[in-house]
């Protein structure tokens, strides 16, 4: 039997208020990240150095957000010991914005690069094998971010069971570099650099399949990590 | 205890008990009970087991029936009139309510300990010493002292009380004075103890005490307590029971029920939201 997630019924207003005010700020987190990463992206593809400094500049404001709702969350334990699925959101929330705050500094890698591809003339020809790569993980984010917003499991399932594609596509742009270097080794150091944003990008999505992991806690109550997608399904069909 | 259970539409809410109220090898076992004060229903139904040396919290909203369900296990309930008590209890096999069992040495192999800490207006010594000599358990003053002693070293007060044995236990502090009822308590050599709220009058140095003093009695005794203090009852036992307008909600490991109930009255209960 599923338990209702509703946040609004406590007895105690201010606990209402609490939890929601921690919720919604997690979700100003993620759509802060989003845009990092969508824009980290876009410098990267389009050699927009300008952007780029921009995502550079702005991990300080994801890294504040982090300690801020870590904090609220320490006096929520603090002040009203949650139980059950008021502790599973609180929980959640801790360690989503771990995750958000860490694909933020890969979105401030993305905009590092897009900075040094301008400053050593690199063709963004160069870069275009990540557009593929990144609009997936852009969809990925959205999608897990999503999911914790509808706390919705199926999603949440939906976007886990994405990841293997990125894996692949992430798989695929490492062999087409590695014959581009054994080509051609004057290409070792650009290709490094190609190689270094596809990891990062690849990183991102494991940050949005950890939230997505999350959102399965939060909501059913069982910790999904590290076990297989078919194993995952199984427990929660139990 | 008049407190009874009202709202028609409970048996739709509650069809049966979540979780896993069965044990193998319960030291307590009870079937199908229901209590009735006059022609108000205060239990319904409830069927629940006690493991050995195992502590379960009682929880629920005042007037779940509780501490009625508590008060049938060793029964305090004969002295209410208008109680009537149905349904099958069993201590090791034998039951309880059955003709030949003695009520008084029922009370002695389940004791009980009350949210007031209610010494006798006596010694401290004669407070642990009374069951004993009324049971009969010591031959002589020598193996009498050596009960009081002891009790009271299980129940953690002896260092803080062994300069003053001969004084009134009344004029110790609250703390003290509920270890003193539990040193009582298991003079007798009990098997089971209940705890009606044991800590609820206490500061939390003293129910501190108390709760790190029912995980060392786990060891030898079955604990079933009764708590409005979900913290409590998180803390200090293995399994917990959900009690709602006299049905037995859900029933489940203490880690489970505080992380991930299955039933809504029972994560509406523990997270303080509106039933």
């Amino acid at each position: 039997m599923d338990t209702d997630l509703n946040l609004t019924q406590h007895i105690s207003n201010r606990f209402n208020e609490e939890l929601e005010g921690v919720r919604n700020l997690a979700l100003n987190m993620g759509g802060l990240v989003e845009k990092q990463v969508s824009d980290g992206l876009k410098a990267l593809l389009k050699a927009k150095s300008k952007l780029g400094e921009k995502v550079a500049s702005s991990d300080y404001k994801v890294n504040a957000m982090e300690v801020d709702i870590d904090e609220q969350c320490t006096l929520i334990l603090a002040r009203r010991q949650p139980a059950a699925s008021d502790l599973r959101l609180v929980i959640s929330i801790i360690k989503t914005i771990t995750d958000l705050e860490r694909i933020g500094d890969e979105a401030e890698q993305l905009g590092i690069y897009a900075i040094k591809l301008a400053d050593d003339n690199i063709k963004p020809s160069q870069f275009v094998e990540l557009r593929h790569l990144g609009e997936h993980v852009k969809g990925m984010l959205h999608d897990a971010l999503d999911a914790f917003a509808r706390m919705d499991v199926g999603a949440a399932l939906a976007t886990i069971e994405s990841s293997a594609t990125l894996k692949e596509e992430y798989d695929a742009i490492s062999r087409q570099l590695i014959l581009q270097m054994m080509e051609d080794p004057r290409q070792i150091k650009n290709a490094l650099s190609v190689h270094w944003c596809a990891r990062s990008l690849e990183r991102i999505g494991d940050h949005s399949e950890n939230i997505c992991e999350y959102v399965v806690y939060l909501v059913k109550g069982r910790d999904v990590r590290h076990v297989s997608l078919d194993e995952m399904k199984a427990e929660l069909e139990e | 205890m008049t407190q009874v259970a009202e709202a028609p539409d409970i048996h739709q809410v509650i069809k049966e008990t979540v979780g896993s109220p069965y044990t193998e090898k319960p030291k307590l076992s009870t079937r199908n009970v229901d209590v009735f004060y006059g022609d108000k229903q205060a239990i319904f139904d409830v069927s629940l087991d006690i493991g050995n040396h195992e502590v379960i919290a009682l929880i629920g909203p005042s007037g779940c029936g509780k501490s009625t369900y508590l008060r049938c296990l060793n029964r305090m309930n004969d002295t209410i009139p208008s109680c009537s008590v149905t349904g099958e209890f069993r201590l090791d096999e034998e039951d309880i309510y059955a003709k030949e069992m003695d009520p008084v040495l029922l009370r002695a192999r389940i004791g009980m300990v009350f949210q007031k800490p209610n010494p006798f207006p006596k010694s401290i010594y004669d407070n642990v010493a009374y069951g004993p000599k009324l049971h009969g358990l010591a031959g002589n003053r020598a193996e009498l002292d050596e009960i009081v002693v002891s009790s009271l070293q299980k129940a953690g007060l002896y260092e803080e009380v062994k300069d003053r044995l001969n004084a009134s236990g009344t004029g110790l502090s609250g703390g003290q004075q509920q270890r003193l009822c539990i040193a009582r308590t298991i003079a007798v050599s009990p098997e089971v103890i209940l705890m009606d709220e044991p800590a609820s009058a206490l500061d939390p140095i003293a129910t501190a005490t108390i709760e790190e003093l029912i995980d060392e009695l786990r060891q030898n005794y079955t604990i079933i307590i009764v708590t409005h203090s979900m913290q409590q009852a998180a803390r200090v036992s293995q399994r917990t029971a959900y009690f709602h307008l006299g049905k037995l909600v859900e029933v489940g490991d203490t880690n489970q029920i505080f992380t991930n109930p299955q039933h809504q009255l029972t994560e509406n209960y523990i997270t303080g939201r509106f039933g």
